[in-house]
């Protein structure tokens, strides 16, 4: 069973492109990547496009299919009607290289910014004990396979390109959320999210979630207890008297 | 002089899964300015791909558990054809090195008392196998790379740059060593993104690009598994062993054609899952080895009984080693009982209730939902032999990582010996961790040691350049995506799983067709993010390793492990003592031949009962008694 | 300069947004029945009336505590704790300020809000219309940070609820009684607590806000009920806002007398 498919793919650089037309074979069971390797091995040799595992975890392969940023390796051509028109263009945030792939440095730059775990000074290799019920939290985040598909589509930065700077995107408050309800870390991180990781632009509109892969529950999980947790710090006068008190030496 | 981007490290990693990383934080640990070099994005390495977990006998499961009794499991599952060193500092050393990644941030599944969850998997004695979930490969990866961010930090916080002791080239392709003499001087490459060439000059090179799978038409390998490392190696001057030595997994998916090689879970049959032929018979019955009469039920009535009471039935012959499953469905395909796409059923759907499944394998059942629209509640899966990991690589010194030549050491599945024959499940994460370390504290030994800094000869960086640019010059050739497709099915066909001489002297026949063809090929367009380009570079080293393979297969006259000879079918303690080592020659040809291996150290020959050591080893090996 | 998906460096795709689908229902759906039910709520307390049915005991939740001397005879149960309030002030107006601010502030509503009558976004890589955006970081938007003390008022305002529940098994003789409107009343009392309950601010302060779980064995269990109810959050508010709206409604006309209650028992 195999027909031909209708593809709209944008070629070009950062200099410039433009949507083209194809029509390419498409055979039963296929995913939109592998009609877009039938593509480069038949009609567009040149054609750039980033991918690797081919299975849904590695997270190299996004892009934008009919204006939803997805992996290209999961979805899937029979959600299509075979007239269909398919639109697939490079992620909309980052910076274009070449056809669908695009710049994701802004990604590389932001993880470095929040401080690595800090590992109980106590405590010797072999020696740390967790309950499965406190990694629980973080491991859910940690199942990310950065895609960055979050923060192609985060409106705080897709729709303001001056807001990079001072925001981290839902990739990387995640993994400041991860480490904040990791039992064993020693740093404190909650005044950091809000300042300098920028948490506060969030506007929970959950777009993060949505189009997460892994079906992480971004804002339900990472970003609203880290903005509850701020407001314990930053907002909260009651728990921050009680804080005071308990902290009063006996 | 070409034109390019030079840098100067003290050590140059190149790839950057869990045993490349791992050799960069050992380096920069050490003081050594190291650079690390992948094909892809930092981060998505195919070590992601792991998903069963990282053995190692930290005992917390089953206190039994240590050290000489994971030695033991890893000898037994490479049929004693290991380099014994590396199967003792492996097990000796992962624990240790499991715990480090603790420090680094990683969270593993907990035990009730809060340490270390490990489980059961194929060959260990005692459940030993850290892990998260089934996504402990992804864990290790970003464990790894968010201690690398860390020493980053470290660094910005002392020099106010993040990359002054330790940079990630992402993207970026090494296509040549250089050398200086006998030792290496540096690596040459270039930029996926621009085209551009980059040269780094650096004393030690470490060797971490994993595996060969993209060699085989099934494989559950990723893109970037060419045999980059094996093949810049053996450019460089170095051997590799067991190359005839891969490992097929028996159930990976034949169709759809989206998820074709990619793995389907031990799991699926360890929880009742059945292999049918066309004809809807249950045939392992049929392919039940004399051997394993004893162990293996001989028919579906003790078969299925063995679920609920293991200990008085026989196993279903499902659960037979995975050479041996492997093997059973290939006959079946081969005598036209096949799957219409070539493979067998797999079903779990009638076996089990649909929650229990949904319970039991719910990554299997997501990753077919997700990936192929196949519901494994309601219909079978479609299985067959993949093309899973290499066990042969660059041949090592056990304590160093070091290669033969001076200044190039290997880690994880680029090396070859650790594993023998057959990998265990569970092997090769503790194996990149190991390795990785010894390997970057190797290169970091190494650099201290030297008395002079070689250096680059600009004659072999313009002819590098020339090389790499070759496929550009031509008109009119074949394109390397048909290339790439006919050589990928010449070695599923003629060096797969089953071999046979004349097979594979046809194999060798092609694989010479194939050189012709490559050095024609043609590419078009420029060299800006080029993935054609990119696949006529790789594709040099695809078929280096595939002639390695298929040469080692030839010689090698018995079937052990990940080698299986229809013409020779038993495995001969004559050939354990031997190892079949490749190197070019000086026309640039594969040349294979014989090498003795090291007997094994008496303390760890009498970690084995005499019994045992008969089936593997000759008379004049055994100890006396 | 050009912004957003069209700023420099970024792919020059020519499209607002490529999207195919109708992603521009569910927010107008959701826009409308905010909207409906801002006017509704509106005109509701400007009322001052038709919220309480002697006969029968029911207080309409809008109206609940009624504690001015202006409320009608019967409806201030809990005592008059205010005098007469100006014609053009709403006897309610704590109330409203609680459940509104409840609302308002709620993290889901915020969501709907945003997307449906802010459009920012209003869907998922469908461009937004403002120039510039700065989140939840000024004033006012800071202030939604102040969830948790309305969550606080909305329990307080819950349990009167509940008794204003107990209260409407009144039948017509002055006994026990069940009519329509006494099971409206609890529906819409089920519905509220399960949006409250599962509220996010809810879900942090009973153990979210914990470090370690295992020390805290209770809490744990609290925090895991709470995460039940949690992911449906959302439907838990759109619901419990049809069963306000219901609920007023009837309330409204039978003391309206446009209609009787239909009695189950007594």
């Amino acid at each position: 069973m195999s027909y031909k498919g209708k593809f709209r793919v944008w070629r070009g650089d950062s200099e410039g492109g433009e949507l083209k037309d194809y029509e390419v074979e498409v055979n039963e069971g296929e995913v939109v990547l592998d009609v877009i390797h039938r593509l480069q091995a038949t009609q567009t040799p040149d054609m750039a496009v980033r991918w690797n595992c081919k299975a849904g975890k590695c997270g190299s392969c996004s892009a934008e299919i009919n204006g939803m940023p997805k992996l290209m390796c999961m979805c899937r051509m029979n959600t299509f009607e075979e007239d269909e028109v398919v639109t697939v263009t490079p992620m909309r945030t980052f910076p274009v290289i070449r056809d669908l792939v695009t710049d994701v440095s802004f990604n590389y730059q932001k993880a470095r910014e929040v401080p690595a775990f800090k590992p109980p000074a106590d405590l010797k290799p072999g020696e740390y004990r967790m309950q499965q019920v406190d990694v629980e939290r973080s491991q859910e985040f940690r199942k990310c396979i950065e895609c960055f598909l979050c923060q192609d589509t985060c409106h705080v930065i897709r729709d303001h390109e001056e807001n990079k700077e001072s925001f981290s995107g839902p990739r990387f408050l995640m993994r400041v959320a991860e480490l904040d309800m990791h039992p064993l870390d020693a740093a404190d991180r909650q005044n950091a999210a809000q300042d300098q990781h920028g948490l506060g632009f969030c506007n929970i509109t959950k777009c993060c979630t949505e189009v997460c892969p892994e079906h992480i529950k971004i804002t339900d999980n990472a970003l609203i207890p880290m903005k509850e947790r701020v407001a314990d710090r930053k907002y909260d006068p009651i728990v921050w008297l009680g804080n005071k008190i308990r902290r009063r030496p006996a | 002089m070409t034109e390019l981007e030079r840098h100067s490290y003290d050590v140059v990693v190149i790839g950057a899964g869990g045993a490349g990383l791992r050799a960069a934080i050992e380096a920069r640990e050490q003081g050594k300015k190291t650079a690390i070099i992948c094909k892809s994005l930092f981060g998505k390495a195919h070590t992601v791909m792991a998903e069963g977990g990282c053995a190692a006998a930290m005992g917390n499961a089953n206190s039994n558990d240590n050290w000489q009794v994971h030695y033991r499991d890893t000898m037994r599952g490479g049929k004693f054809l290991n380099n014994w060193r590396m199967a003792e500092l492996h097990a000796q050393e992962a624990p240790d090195r499991v715990w480090e990644l603790e420090t680094y941030g990683a969270l593993f599944d907990r035990t009730p008392d809060g340490r270390i969850s490990q489980r059961n998997f194929g060959g260990h004695t005692y459940p030993r196998l850290a892990h998260v979930g089934d996504r402990t490969g992804l864990e290790l990866i970003r464990t790894l790379q968010q201690k690398i961010v860390s020493l980053q930090q470290e660094d910005f916080e002392a020099t106010g740059d993040y990359e002054a002791n330790l940079k990630v080239y992402a993207e970026c392709t090494i296509t040549e060593l250089m050398k200086d003499g006998d030792a290496i001087s540096g690596a040459f490459g270039y930029w996926r993104e621009s085209g551009r060439f980059i040269l780094f000059d650096a004393p030690a090179v470490v060797l971490a690009t994993g595996g060969v799978g993209k060699s085989f038409k099934v494989t559950s390998n990723s893109w970037e598994y060419t045999g980059d490392g094996h093949a810049l190696a053996m450019r460089a001057g170095a051997t590799l062993i067991n190359m005839e030595f891969i490992q097929f997994h028996p159930t990976g998916m034949v169709w759809p054609p989206s998820v074709k090689g990619i793995l389907v879970t031990e799991s699926v049959r360890g929880d009742g899952g059945v292999l049918k032929n066309s004809e809807g018979k249950r045939f392992m019955f049929d392919y039940v080895p004399d051997v394993f009469r004893a162990q293996y039920a001989d028919n579906e009535e003790e078969a299925d009984r063995w679920y609920k009471d293991a200990d008085n039935n026989r196993r279903p012959p499902e659960l037979l080693p995975r050479d041996e499953v492997a093997r059973a469905i290939n006959s079946e395909v081969k005598a036209g009982r096949g799957t219409p796409h070539g493979g067998v059923f797999l079903d779990v759907s009638t076996r089990l209730p649909a929650e229990e499944i949904t319970r039991r394998l719910p990554s299997m059942h997501h990753q077919f939902k997700e990936l192929a629209d196949v519901d494994i509640t309601k219909e079978p899966m479609e299985v067959g032999p993949t093309c899973h990991y290499v066990m042969g690589g660059v041949e090592v010194d056990p304590d160093t990582a070091s290669s033969t030549v001076p200044g190039l050491f290997a880690a994880g599945e680029v090396a070859g010996g650790m594993h023998g024959s057959n990998r265990l499940g569970g092997n090769s994460l503790s194996d990149l961790l190991v390795f990785g370390r010894r390997a970057g504290m190797g290169a970091a030994t190494y650099v201290d040691g030297l008395q002079e800094r070689p250096k680059i000869d600009e004659a072999d960086v313009d002819s590098a350049a020339t090389e790499a640019l070759a496929p550009f010059e031509l008109e009119g050739g074949e394109n390397p995506y048909s290339i790439h497709q006919d050589l990928q099915q010449s070695m599923n066909d003629l060096v797969g799983i089953i071999r046979k001489e004349e097979e594979m002297e046809r194999a060798l026949g092609r694989l010479a067709e194939f050189r012709g063809r490559i050095a024609k090929m043609t590419v078009e367009g420029h060299r800006q993010f080029n993935p054609g380009w990119h696949l006529a570079l790789d594709l040099r080293n695809m078929l280096t390793v595939s002639e390695c393979v298929a040469g080692a297969a030839l010689l090698r006259q018995e079937s052990r492990g990940g080698h299986t000879r229809d013409d020779f079918p038993e495995m001969s303690p004559e050939w354990r003592k031997k190892l079949l080592v490749c190197k070019l020659d000086a026309e640039g040809h594969v040349n294979v031949t014989e090498e003795q291996q090291i007997p094994m150290r008496e303390d760890l020959l009498e970690l084995f009962e005499v019994d045992e050591l008969k089936k593997y080893l000759t008379d004049e090996e055994l100890p006396a008694k | 300069m050009a912004t957003g998906v069209d700023s420099p460096g970024r792919a020059q795709i020519g499209l607002k947004t490529a999207r195919s689908d109708r992603w521009w229902l569910a927010p107008l759906r959701i826009g409308v029945i905010l909207l409906f039910f801002v006017v509704y709520a509106t005109i509701r307390i400007f009322m001052n009336k038709w919220y309480w049915v002697d006969e029968f005991h029911y207080l309409t939740p809008l109206y609940s505590p009624c504690v001015t001397s202006s409320c009608v005879e019967g409806s201030s149960h809990l005592g008059t704790w205010f005098g007469d309030f100006p014609r053009f002030v709403p006897f309610s107006l704590i109330t409203f300020v609680i459940l509104a601010g409840f609302r308002g502030t709620c993290y889901y509503y915020r969501k709907a809000g945003y997307r449906s009558l802010f459009f920012a976004p209003a869907a998922c890589a469908v461009p937004e219309p403002h120039k510039t955006y700065t989140g939840e970081r000024k004033f006012p938007l800071v202030a939604l940070n102040l969830h948790r003390y309305f969550f606080y008022g909305a329990l307080v305002f819950g349990l009167l609820n509940v008794y204003d529940g107990v209260q409407a098994f009144h039948g017509k003789d002055g006994g026990f009684g069940i009519g329509l409107g006494t099971v409206i009343i609890w529906v819409n009392l089920v519905c509220l607590w399960l949006y409250t309950l599962s509220c996010h601010a809810c879900r942090h302060i009973v153990g979210g806000r914990l470090k370690n779980f295992s020390k805290h064995p209770l809490r744990y269990r609290y925090w895991t009920f709470v995460s039940k109810l949690n992911p449906k959050h959302g439907t838990f508010a759109m619901t419990s806002l049809f069963t306000v709206i219901l609920t007023d409604f009837y309330i409204m006309a039978l003391a309206a007398g446009w209609f009787s209650d239909l009695r189950i028992i007594n």
